[in-house]
């Protein structure tokens, strides 16, 4: 069976800048996979050349064995990839309600309202100040209605870039929980993390990422347990 | 007293006309920072479309009925600027999305000068001023000592109502939605599924629409049309538009009113009168951004990261 999202040699550049240089991983179905890697090491890029809002210079991206690289951004969200991007990039004079509903653009059955309701259940800060507008929240609060907007399309594969960013520990825990649960709930995930403690505490499967290319690649707790990574990433060594 | 009175009624007929046409611009720069220069001439071109419609569309054992005629003009006037705004921007603008923003702003002076030209040619008769049909609506609703002509009153009705209408229709509706988050951060409306060029070549239809209505409705007001009234009009309309803060809905169209206003006083009772009204547009216009620079109801740009 092939994976839900393989990427082969993708490299992708700004210009003459080359920001990603022949990255390769794939994602299992159900799995939470991590990127991680020092600021600068493409991750980003990579996730929004798979979202469809970069385009690759060479290599390829597959989805369901189906190469996606050439799709536009909504046609590409619309076959079942959510991205979740960088700095949670709400629409901040929108509601917290008008925000759910936008990521539920491309729907049209009956269960959007449900589906925001379970929203509510999860983050009951959003359900209780549904009509306020979304700049107004935490930096926690605003993570919790990106991911729940990033829900509303109803995801295969949902894409969550540096959900930790600027979080207290606190907060950091309820993001990290909540992934656990998204997968428990069916959803695949791809993770980006400076925080890669944490990430790969959780991941079933890790990639670092270093200058643009993927140089090491494992079962999470395998990597936590790499010299290379700890020395790199967690400050030992 | 009664001049005064007289006077703020003809500012609000021109405020309404101003109003419908700055819509337009207001609504086209929020989503892709585009002062579309040609739309002046996108309101000249509905005024054109009903005035052909008149003469060789509409039968002449109807001509005299306005409440058939009427519809039909607005209506063609309508359609005519919708397919023309459209071409211009599947041809002019859409190539150039992702051009620097000069490109695009110098193209819609471009195209603004091509219309013009094309009516001016191909318009039998149009290098001189033509007759708008007046057959219908004529007379005046007297208030006290004042006239509000019947056409005017239209004038400022339909622009409050199509101004209601497009604030409900933005704030509530799905592809209303899709406008404001294409407006405020263009990528992640596309990670929401959103298709950018569906929703900018709505806007520019939106836009359109409600400049050839006004083109209609001022031709059937003023009895005659020119070439010319797209670049007088929509430079009151672009300068309204600013002054409400570009990118509102509500600042286009209060803003329209306030340069109506301002035109009609100033040109009653200012020294120089009407030869220098244009002159307190831009001083009123100048006042608002030394102290509002994002105007009236403008929100303050951000940078995006």
């Amino acid at each position: 069976m092939s994976p839900l999202l393989e990427v082969r040699n993708l490299s992708v550049a700004y210009g003459a800048i080359e920001a990603v240089r022949d990255i390769s991983f794939s994602v299992e179905e159900g799995q939470i996979v991590s990127l991680i890697g020092a600021n600068g090491a493409g991750k980003t890029t990579t996730l929004r050349t798979i979202s469809g809002l970069l385009r690759p210079t060479r290599g390829e991206v597959l989805f369901r064995g189906r190469p996606i690289h050439r799709q536009a951004a909504h046609e590409i969200l619309a076959s079942g990839i959510a991205h979740c991007p960088e700095g949670r990039r709400l629409f901040g004079r929108m509601t917290v309600e008008e925000n759910l509903q936008l990521g539920a653009y491309v729907r049209n059955d009956t269960g959007i309202e449900a589906d925001m309701q379970r929203v509510y259940e999860l983050f009951p800060v959003l359900g209780e100040r549904r009509q306020n507008k979304a700049g107004l929240f935490s930096g926690g609060e605003q993570q919790m209605l990106a991911i729940g907007r990033a829900m509303m399309s109803k995801p295969k594969l949902l894409m969550l870039d540096e959900p930790s960013m600027g979080l207290s520990p606190i907060m950091t825990q309820r993001i990290f929980d909540t992934i656990k649960e998204l997968q428990a709930d069916g959803t695949t995930i791809l993770l980006v993390e400076q925080n890669a403690l944490a990430a790969l505490a959780l991941s079933d499967r890790g990639y670092v990422i270093d200058l643009g290319s993927t140089t090491l690649e494992g079962p999470g707790l395998d990597l936590l347990a790499d010299q290379r990574v700890r020395a790199a990433y967690l400050g030992e060594g | 007293m009664t001049t005064l009175l007289q006077q703020l009624v003809y500012g609000l007929i021109l405020g309404g006309t101003v109003g419908l046409i700055a819509l337009g611009y207001t609504m086209v720069y929020g989503i892709v920072q585009l002062i579309n220069f040609a739309h002046g001439e996108i309101f000249m071109v509905g005024a054109f479309g009903a005035l052909a419609t008149f003469t060789w569309v509409i039968p002449e054992g109807v001509k005299g009925t306005w409440y058939i005629t009427l519809p039909l003009m607005v209506i063609a006037g309508a359609v005519v600027s919708m397919v023309i705004a459209l071409i211009i921007e599947r041809l002019a603008y859409k190539p150039l999305r992702n051009a620097p923003r000069l490109a695009p702003l110098i193209t819609a002076l471009g195209v603004s000068v091509a219309l013009k030209e094309a009516v001016r040619i191909w318009y039998p008769g149009a290098t001189a001023p033509l007759p708008f049909p007046k057959e219908f609506l004529t007379g005046s609703i007297e208030l006290g000592s004042i006239l509000i002509p019947k056409t005017g009153l239209l004038i400022i009705v339909v622009a409050v109502v199509l101004t209601v209408l497009l604030q409900v229709y933005i704030n509530t509706s799905r592809m209303g939605r899709a406008m404001r988050a294409t407006a405020q951060d263009p990528d992640t409306a596309r990670l929401m599924g959103i298709n950018p060029d569906r929703t900018i070549v709505l806007t520019f239809a939106i836009g359109a629409v409600l400049a050839g209505v006004a083109g209609v409705l001022y031709g059937v007001h003023i009895n005659n049309i020119s070439i010319d009234i797209g670049f007088q009009n929509g430079i009151f309309a672009f300068t309204a538009a600013v002054l409400g803060g570009i990118g509102s809905i509500r600042g286009a169209v209060i803003g329209g009113f306030v340069i109506g206003l301002v035109k009609t006083i100033a040109g009653q009772y200012f020294p120089g009168g009407t030869q220098y009204d244009y002159v307190w547009i831009f001083v009123v216009l100048i006042a608002v951004l030394v102290f509002r620079p994002q105007g009236l109801f403008g929100e303050t740009e951000r940078v995006r990261a």
